[in-house]
């Protein structure tokens, strides 16, 4: 039951009447520039001399229904790799970025090998190490090579970990020392420190860039393609290349939007939960 | 002897924190240890607690040397409880699971039996209706009696607070001090860094005053308090009587 308020004064009154009107008119004008931005472009584009070339070699319907088949079989290969894919990367930056947290002498050459590999991963081009993996490794004729679907998924696991340890590696960083005092303090070791006081507080924190970054790998998953697999974007160049037509890129641009979608709103619902919690914490 | 500092140095850089600091304190003992900011309290006490390594000297608890190096840190800490003037909770973890994560992952104790132990401790301090908030849902000062409590439920043999009122509100300071008040009338061995002089006065069996990281001056607190015999000392609780803080 909310208890009952006292009328405002006349002067408060005043005051939201004023509000008011200025949030309608505000609101007005938002309207107002919109549909003036979009009936701009809407001339630009429709009445520009090429419109009717580009509607019909991008936006034909007919090709839309017929390469639609194919690009979404292509799309089951890039969820199924993203998901296996997301999860095999998360461990290996979590891992890496503990790693890089070590101290002590004898830590020394895991330390350094962890560093060295996030700095050369993340500025290797990722075509290039699926190149390295998908047709190198082959190369060596090794006893069960593994096929190219795993080489090329390991070439991004091993990308885009080196991205997240870096992010996870922010997250164990931006917890206060004095956290670390009060563990250690209570008679944890290092070990116990990290799994129970450091690493819940580091990830809660990051856990929107994390995502970000799983949105990114959702559209680098196909890149395996160059190495043979047919995804999405693969699947809708086969069928280009049949019609002459490029309606199939952008069936698989809608699709991909469609995917992203509920990955990129969770991103949002955890970074406004970070927000609101940091406020309250304040 | 429960604690025996002897002739202990502990050097940041180039700049000398403790200097030559020796101190005893006695089983059931509490010593207050005063001094304005910077004469090395908070030092001392992260050194005890082996949050820190000290530089010359050795530190005794219970007849061992916990400054030997071949010593595991964390045995010692088991067996030493610390609060720190932010309280420094576990924000992601509720009062209760503050609690009872040191007796369940460091002292091996039954979940269910570590959760009734918090409770009791949390009845004790009035605290019973809070084991399940977070600590960003409490007042500083029911922050502060958490972090004592989560401190004491590992039993410990000397407990050492580093200026645990001074982030309170002046009206939430009285909660806390009352609970050491109570641990001491317990008989815990305590060493407190303060800038609460009538507290020291009132539960210190010795007050230490510590200036550029030496003992200059120590004794009964009203002695040190009262009848200071150090200029240094009577210039610092001049300062202190000042500011309207004794």
């Amino acid at each position: 039951m909310t208890p009952e308020l006292p009328t405002p004064s006349a002067v408060q009154q005043g005051r939201i009447a004023y509000r008011r009107g200025k949030a309608i008119r505000s609101v007005l004008l938002a309207a107002g520039s919109t549909a003036v931005v979009g009936v701009l472009l809407i001339v630009a584009v429709t009445g520009s001399p090429g419109w009717e070339r580009v509607k019909g070699s991008f936006f034909s319907w007919q090709i839309a229904k017929e390469s639609f088949p194919a690009v979404v079989e292509g799309l089951w290969l890039n969820i199924r790799m993203l998901v296996v894919c997301a999860v095999l990367a998360l461990a290996l930056g979590l891992l890496i970025a503990v790693l890089r947290t070590l101290r002590g002498p004898v830590f020394f050459p895991v330390r350094a090998m962890a560093t060295l590999y996030t700095y050369a991963f993340r500025g290797v081009p990722l075509i290039i190490v699926i190149y390295l993996f998908a047709f190198g490794i082959p190369g060596l004729r090794l006893q069960g090579t593994p096929g190219v679907y795993v080489l090329g998924g390991a070439a991004l696991v091993v990308t885009y970990g080196a991205y997240l340890a870096e992010v996870f590696r922010a997250g164990i960083e931006s917890v206060h020392p004095s956290q670390l005092a009060a563990a250690r303090s209570l008679g944890l070791t290092y070990r116990q420190t990290m799994r129970h006081v450091v690493l819940p507080q580091a990830v809660r924190r990051v856990a929107p860039p994390l995502l970000n970054d799983t949105v990114a790998l959702q559209k680098d998953v196909g890149l395996v393609s160059l190495a043979g697999p047919i995804d999405a974007v693969r699947a809708a160049q086969i069928a280009t290349a049949e019609n002459f037509n490029y309606t199939p890129y952008i069936v698989a641009a809608v699709l991909f939007v469609l995917l992203a979608l509920p990955l990129i709103a969770v991103t949002d619902w955890v970074t406004l939960r970070a927000a609101r919690r940091q406020n309250a914490g304040a | 002897m429960l604690l025996e500092i002897k002739a202990v140095r502990k050097v940041f850089g180039t700049s000398v924190v403790l200097d030559d600091l020796s101190l005893d304190v006695d089983e059931h003992q509490v010593v207050a240890l005063i001094g304005a900011s910077g004469s090395g309290k908070s030092t001392l006490l992260r050194c005890v607690n082996l949050l820190e390594q000290i530089d010359d000297g050795t530190i005794r608890l219970d007849d061992e040397d916990i400054t030997d190096p071949r010593i595991n840190p964390d045995k010692v800490r088991q067996r030493i409880g610390m609060v720190f003037q932010s309280y420094n909770l576990f924000p992601h973890m509720t009062v209760l699971e503050n609690i009872t994560l040191a007796p369940t992952r460091v002292h091996r104790k039954d979940p269910a039996e570590a959760r009734e132990q918090a409770t009791e401790w949390l009845d004790r301090v009035g605290l019973a209706d809070k084991s399940g908030s977070y600590p960003d849902r409490l007042s500083g000062g029911q922050q502060q009696r958490v972090a004592i409590v989560r401190a004491l439920v590992n039993s410990p043999r000397l407990l050492l607070l580093d200026e645990v009122t001074s982030a309170l509100d002046p009206e939430l300071v009285g909660e806390v001090l009352t609970m050491i008040r109570d641990l001491k009338g317990e008989g815990m061995t305590m060493v407190l860094a303060t800038h609460e002089m009538g507290f020291a006065r009132q539960v210190a069996d010795q007050v230490v005053f510590l200036d550029g990281g030496r003992v200059l001056e120590s004794g009964p607190p009203t002695q040190v308090l009262g009848d200071p015999t150090e200029p240094r000392t009577r210039q610092f609780l001049a300062r202190i009587i000042e500011a309207g803080r004794l």
